[in-house]
């Protein structure tokens, strides 16, 4: 096999996993405070549609970026206020937030169809891209996926060496007794929520403004929902979400691989892909029920009512 | 402060006045919406909401949109009683749609009164082959159902769309992704002349009335609602839940496929890329909006028609984008969500915070055992 071919796929696995690691990541905070957020889809579509809309008027992707995750944290906010204080079922709360989510980035991005920006572009580190097919694989990317693999080893140090860490898993194991040791479980499980907005939203706004610079009807395509079960396959360690990430990345784009091979499949065969895998997954990790028993928080999805 | 209180028990007349506040709520907002985007709000909601159903035609076609929401959501509607979160009913439609287009087009040459139903049959069984997929992996591996149905709703859209610019794609169709136009034997009559209201409302309603007789006066509907209401107690009932959960798949399965053959043997005539615009999914609001009921899943799919049917015509007379009723779709369901809230708690005014005072109480047993002065002072602090 070519080895530059090679190369080209492996790049290409680390920039399709990239907007799913944002997402997974900011997810598996939320579900580790022991919200379970299944809104993803929706926010992600908003921080596409209101980040191409930014970057397009402004022409500043910093700017498209800010406002996709600002478009994100509005929407985890609705979703917050409803399950959170009205204490609705998280559950259909979060289908409702990708409903609402992929009706509005729907009317809002009609003007938008078919327009086109300059997407970010690469910034190859110095001497280190310089390195064969490592250098171009690893070291000549945008910088957003730089920052999500920092924002993975923060997150990590976050949740094995800090007090703050710690008390988010707390929360998301047993928020009564939390609440009675006086941590506040309410403000904590905001903050996860909207740190999970933010990072779907900044998620959306990779795939409107780095992968394919432009707005379409649902570009998200699941997505969000493929982050779900990535959580699940990490047994919500960041570690693992990375590796999930880019091997969710090189499922997505099995079928230009396949095709650039000269597979004679119908493309449309070769779409699902990703979608079977992530059932095949499941049902493999499922399967287990005692080790996502061992490895959930144990209040995910629960609504919790203060007593203060 | 506002603070909510457990009213203990669930109001009846808010469970039923909810869906009611969220259709204001979401009238109000979508005026709000048409005054910033510049249109006279009377006249936006008289043309969304009056205009389409101002005529016969008009009604006959809120029938045409309704039939397979009605279906789709009836179907979810047994799968939520029983706890069984199918979010699948738009990928059943589309299997439904696809096998029965399938049936039809190997049959084009056939004629008889056994053409349509056939048809139909092949059109319930594919939409039951894609519900007992995530019935399956539910009862034998535990996979969740939300996820396994949302991935195969992308898998059987990608299914639908090999098939049309493949193995079905009308071979004298100028390349077009469509098939070829199905025969007159296979194209559900119509019930009234001059509109296209097609006997698939007519099973949407049958479907109506057998599924509330099913689960209100047969004992395995009331065994599936014990299990969604309370998992351990039907366990412990002796009630078999792995087959209940299986049943609520292929009711549901069944009902969506049957929504999607009709719509290709109906309205359509023949497959097409694009045979539905989402109606799987806007059958989740409809279902939760008509409380789980038939009767009232019956209201709330005629009002999500007339969404579909006001979007259409917004565009046309007024230029508003078509992606208005998704809109309105999500934010009646929110607002639903909202208000389903006060079904269960109440909002109170908290007052000024009581001052401290500690009562000199010593709580006598309630046993008037001689053991009273053991108990310690209690201070009730109001917090």
């Amino acid at each position: 096999m070519d080895i530059n071919l090679i190369t080209n796929i492996l790049y290409m696995t680390i920039i399709t996993g990239t907007p799913i690691l944002f997402v997974a990541l900011g997810e598996l905070v939320c579900e580790k405070s022991g919200v379970l957020n299944l809104g993803q889809e929706g926010m992600m579509l908003m921080g596409a549609v209101f980040g191409f809309i930014v970057a397009y008027h402004t022409e500043s992707l910093l700017l498209g970026f800010t406002f996709a995750m600002i478009a994100g944290v509005l929407m985890s906010l609705l979703f917050g206020v409803i399950s959170m204080h009205l204490n609705a079922n998280q559950v259909a709360t979060g289908l409702a937030l990708t409903i609402f989510g992929s009706g509005l980035s729907a009317f809002v991005g009609i003007d938008y169809i078919g327009k086109g920006l300059e997407g970010l572009s690469k910034s190859n580190i110095p001497l280190l891209s310089d390195i064969p097919v490592l250098g171009k694989i690893l070291f000549s990317h945008d910088i957003l996926v730089y920052i999500s693999i920092m924002l993975a080893a923060v997150l990590y140090y976050f949740f094995k060496n800090t007090r703050a860490g710690l008390i988010v898993k707390a929360v998301g194991e047993s928020p009564e007794s939390s609440e009675a040791i006086g941590l506040p479980v309410l403000k904590v499980r905001y903050l996860a929520i909207l740190f999970g907005g933010a990072m779907a939203g900044l998620a959306g706004a990779y795939l409107s403004l780095v992968i394919t610079p432009l707005w379409a009807d649902n570009m998200t395509a699941g997505r969000g929902w493929i982050a779900l079960a990535l959580v699940v396959f990490a047994s919500w360690r960041v570690e693992r979400a990375i590796i999930g990430a880019y091997l969710f990345g090189f499922m997505s784009i099995m079928h230009l691989i396949l095709q650039g091979f000269g597979v004679s499949i119908s493309s449309n065969l070769l779409a699902t892909l990703p979608y079977v895998v992530t059932i095949v997954v499941l049902v493999f990790l499922s399967k287990n029920q005692a080790r996502i028993k061992l490895f959930a928080p144990v209040s995910l999805g629960k609504p919790f009512h203060s007593n203060r | 402060m506002f603070k909510l209180e457990s009213r203990g028990h669930d109001s009846k007349l808010l469970a039923y006045a909810s869906p009611l506040f969220a259709g204001v709520l979401t009238l109000i907002c979508g005026s709000i919406l048409f005054v910033l985007l510049g249109k006279p709000p009377l006249e936006t909601l008289y043309t969304f909401f009056i205009l389409p159903i101002s005529d016969l035609y008009g009604l006959s076609e809120l029938g045409v949109k309704a039939a397979p929401i009605l279906l789709c959501a009836i179907g979810l509607a047994v799968c939520y009683r029983a706890n069984v979160w199918n979010i699948g009913a738009e990928g059943q439609l589309l299997m439904g749609g696809l096998v029965g287009s399938w049936a039809a087009l190997s049959l084009l040459d056939a004629q008889g009164m056994w053409v349509l139903p056939s048809v139909l049959i092949a059109g319930m069984l594919g939409g039951i082959f894609w519900a007992v997929i995530p019935a399956y992996l539910k009862t034998h591996f535990n996979t969740n159902e939300i996820l396994s149905t949302i991935m195969l709703n992308y898998i059987s859209l990608n299914i639908l769309l090999f098939a049309v610019h493949g193995p079905l794609k009308d071979p004298h169709g100028y390349n077009f992704p469509e098939s070829a136009l199905f025969s007159a034997a296979q194209e559900l009559p119509i019930l009234f002349d001059g509109t296209r209201l097609h006997l698939g409302a007519g099973l949407a309603l049958l479907a109506v009335v057998v599924v509330w007789v099913f689960l209100s006066k047969t004992f395995v509907g009331f065994q599936m609602q014990v299990l969604g209401k309370d998992a351990r107690s039907a366990h412990f009932a002796g009630f078999k839940d792995k087959k209940l959960v299986w049943l609520a798949f292929i009711i549901c399965g069944a009902l969506a496929g049957l929504a999607g053959v009709s719509e290709v043997t109906g309205p359509i005539g023949q497959l097409v890329p694009n045979i539905s615009p989402g109606y799987g999914f806007s059958a989740i609001i409809v279902a939760f909006l008509g409380r789980l009921h038939p009767i009232g899943i019956l209201f709330a799919s005629l009002l999500m028609a007339l969404m579909y049917l006001g979007g259409e015509m917004a565009q046309i007379n007024l230029g508003l984008p078509l992606a208005m009723t998704g809109l309105f779709q999500g934010m009646l369901l929110f607002f639903l969500l909202a208000c389903d809230i006060f079904i269960g708690y109440r909002v109170v005014i908290n007052k000024r915070k009581p001052t401290r005072h500690i009562e000199p109480a010593v709580l006598s047993n309630p046993s008037g055992a001689s053991t009273s002065n053991l108990a310690p002072p209690v201070s009730l602090e109001n917090k």
